[in-house]
């Protein structure tokens, strides 16, 4: 049931209508759908679990977990929370607006990478978006607040990682796209073996260092970040321009060899494949199997029940 | 009833609203549609006597008015199909390992210049001149071959004689005469006959080429937007016209809303260009989707050539191409919209590419809207009208009923709500009749035709 509230609240979500087909699959490709549907209900697990931990009132629905994760990710450590929190209620709703306007043009700009014939205008239109939601968060100085934290390790983890739970579909598309992400990957290995149980602090804490180095939005370095959100758009047109999936294949290479439950899922998963076509979902199972298939395996039988539940929805 | 051939009020400065009411459905009925038989592009040829539509299986169907008989004085204006061809066939570049599709994008009629007709189709990468000529007699009486076509014995020819026509069913034929292909590397939007019915431009999304008709393996790029650093690309083509008048004139609109009118004149590579047209933004209005509304998704001269048209997601703007700082006119089509725009960002509706047509006179212009809606505006009065394209106003010479969408709490009878829209339902491509009232309307897999009510 708890996952069964993890699933109405994302039908609830705009972006339930891949849910909706994934589940609509046949069974042949339900395990290359779970790891998409899993993925989404990780976020969402992730999500509620933090709210869980901090003692808060649970909520079935997912725009108020965005919105808890949104007055987190805006503060420094547990000490300034009730500071700014006068501050932050001021305007919760627009940064709420912004912030998901901002995921879902990086979603839509990661399946754009990833037709096959993208469409150039539409493609360009969206990046312009981001672009856009860049510059005006750079400038009200939103993001300002996380950079200046310099505390110890963990706690920066934890509360980075929070901040990357809400914004995980963001980080997917960006994180693939900065070349110093294979550096990062192979650091947090070992972490990830140690963790392999617990899927959901492995896959935060490993996030979080990567997001610190490829947060466009960290002030201290505004050009170097910039410059590698800038690369990260620049690699989507190149890619673009290229129009082949060996190019995509080529991205996502330093991906293959790291093991991240929710990022390598929507990686293999996504590649090559068109949101929402059935049968091009085909081409799941071979991108998927290529790039992260062992890595999933194991993924896998431990949310086996997940995947009961949700052959039997 | 009789229908009068010349419709009343030529689109001139009538004082009555045109009235009008359905003539013609084209396509299939059923609630399945086949994704090929969605049409992408409607057009009239010159005179009007023949109007194309081309669908994304890469068809073309094209369509000829009927004449005015004396046995049959009501199938005056009725469109019956003509020719059928298919045009482009799915491709696949080995090269960077892609389909590319057979969806025709754009069709555009040559002037007619002896008994056959000419037209330009296009998909994503290939433009292909088509012949369409009629075979109504063939000859009988050959000396060497049989009337099967068999070959005849030389020694069985006892006599010579002279082989004359006779009349058969009338064959139509359309054969590929020109294939301009290998110019484009991105997606082709846009093309167009130039007035000297020589050469032609055709439109991708970072350059535009000049074509000679008569010359396949050579094109002259005359426009290229493409930054040295593919990162640094911020705005592309989305469509592009010749005027209809000055052969040396054309103008490409842009994705960031602007559109830039070029002489070929001034330099071999047009990139610089000799005006610019652009409205300042106003910054009440300014979101997040400003720039994607802004984008132009198509251009229009007028057929006096003193006015173009651009259509953007949420209005018709007409400029005088003497006036490059604002437009001179600005309709809006469906501002109910507005507040929407959020979720039609998230399903991809705000990125439609709605066409616009003007009337033979000016006066009037036509765009389309969803709900299989389609706008017209009366430019003098200003008159704006909504009206529908549906199976349930389609009886012969039914008046069609003007609607409404209701942007206010209150709904009033016949009037339809915002969130009850179907934006599956949307009308992109739409044509008007060169001379007279006759518009044709694309909705998904049919074609409607629309005349005005005559007394």
């Amino acid at each position: 049931m708890f996952l069964g509230m993890m699933l109405t609240s994302y039908r609830i979500e705009k972006q339930n209508c891949l849910v909706l087909h994934l589940l609509s699959l046949p069974d042949i490709l339900l395990p290359c759908a779970c790891q998409v549907v899993l993925s989404l209900l990780l976020h969402g697990l992730l999500l509620r679990s933090m709210g869980e931990e901090e003692g808060l009132h649970q909520t079935p629905f997912l725009d108020t977990m965005f919105v808890r994760g949104l007055k987190r990710k805006c503060f420094d450590g547990e000490e300034d929370i009730e500071g700014t929190l006068a501050g932050i209620k001021a305007i919760p709703s627009y940064n709420l607006q912004r912030q998901s306007l901002l995921d879902m043009s990086l979603v839509k700009l990661q399946l754009c990478h990833m037709l096959v014939e993208p469409n150039l205008c539409r493609s360009v239109l969206i990046a312009n978006t981001v672009r856009q939601i860049q510059e005006e968060m750079t400038q009200d100085g939103t993001w300002q607040m996380i950079n200046t934290q310099s505390t110890g390790q963990a706690s920066l983890d934890r509360l980075v990682s929070t901040d990357i739970l809400c914004r995980s579909s963001r980080d997917q598309a960006e994180g693939k796209h900065v070349p110093a992400y294979g550096t990062f990957n192979k650091d947090f290995e070992n972490d990830q073996a140690q963790d392999s149980s617990d899927t959901m602090s492995t896959a935060s804490a490993v996030q979080a260092p990567r997001n610190l180095q490829s947060s466009v939005w960290e002030m201290e370095n505004p050009q170097e970040n910039k410059g590698n959100f800038q690369k990260s758009l620049d690699q989507i047109f190149e890619t673009l321009e290229n129009k082949s999936p060996n190019s995509v294949e080529d991205l996502f290479s330093e991906v293959d060899n790291s093991y991240y439950d929710l990022d390598t899922m929507l990686t293999g998963m996504m590649s090559n494949t068109k949101m929402g076509h059935c049968d091009s979902l085909e081409t799941f199972s071979s991108s998927t199997n290529t790039a992260s298939n062992s890595n999933c395996k194991s993924d896998l039988n431990d949310l086996d029940h997940i995947v009961e539940i949700l052959v039997e929805s | 009833m009789a229908v009068v051939a010349r419709a009343a009020g030529d689109g001139g400065g009538s004082s009555s609203e045109v009235q009008w009411c359905f003539l013609q459905v084209k396509g299939a009925i059923d609630e399945d549609v086949a994704e090929a038989d969605i049409i992408s592009t409607v057009e009239f040829n010159y005179t009007g006597d023949l109007l194309a539509t081309g669908d994304k299986g890469g068809r073309v169907v094209i369509f000829q008015r009927e004449q005015e008989t004396k046995s049959r004085p009501l199938s005056r204006g009725e469109y019956n199909v003509y020719s059928t061809f298919q045009s482009h066939e799915p491709e696949f570049d080995y090269l960077k390992s892609l389909e590319i599709e057979e969806k025709i994008n754009k069709i555009r009629w040559l002037p007619q210049q002896n008994a056959a007709h000419f037209l330009l189709s296009t998909n994503d990468k290939t433009i292909k001149l088509w012949k369409i000529s009629e075979r109504d007699k063939r000859a009988e009486g050959y000396n060497l071959k049989d009337e099967d076509g068999r070959l005849r014995e030389p020694f069985r020819v006892t006599e010579l004689r002279v082989p004359t026509l006779k009349p058969m069913d009338l064959m139509v034929e359309a054969s590929p005469r020109r294939t301009f292909a290998n110019a484009h590397t991105y997606h082709i939007n846009s093309i167009s006959v130039n007035s000297d019915y020589a050469t032609y431009l055709s439109a991708d999304d970072l350059r535009i080429n000049l074509w000679h008709l008569e010359v396949t393996n050579r094109s002259f790029n005359i426009v290229d937007i493409k930054p040295a650093n593919m990162e640094e690309l911020t705005e592309v083509i989305t469509a592009a016209e010749f005027h209809p008048h000055h052969c040396n004139v054309f103008v490409y609109s842009s994705s960031k809303g602007t559109i830039r009118l070029c002489d070929m004149r001034s330099a071999a590579l047009c990139d610089q260009h000799s005006k610019f047209f652009e409205e300042p933004e106003d910054p009440s209005s300014r979101s997040f989707f400003s720039e994607i509304i802004s984008s132009i998704s198509d251009v229009k001269f007028s057929h006096s050539g003193r006015y173009m048209m651009t259509r953007d997601y949420l209005s018709v703007k007409v400029w005088d191409i003497n006036m490059e700082n604002r437009p001179v006119e600005t309709y809006q089509v469906h501002e109910y919209l507005r507040s929407k725009l959020c979720s039609l960002y998230e399903n991809d509706c705000i990125f439609d590419k709605f066409e616009c047509c003007w009337n033979g006179s000016d006066s009037t212009i036509m765009t389309g809207s969803y709900n299989n809606f389609f706008r017209t505006f009366e430019r003098n009065m200003p008159r704006d009208t909504t009206l529908e394209a549906s199976r349930e106003s389609s009886k012969p010479r039914a008046i069609l009923k003007p609607r409404k969408v209701c942007t206010t709490g209150k709904r009033k009878k016949d009037e339809i709500t915002v969130d009850s829209l179907d934006f599956n339902k949307k009308i992109l491509h739409t044509a008007w009749h060169p001379m007279e009232n006759i518009i044709a309307v694309a909705a998904t897999n049919n074609l409607y035709l629309f005349q005005e009510k005559v007394n």
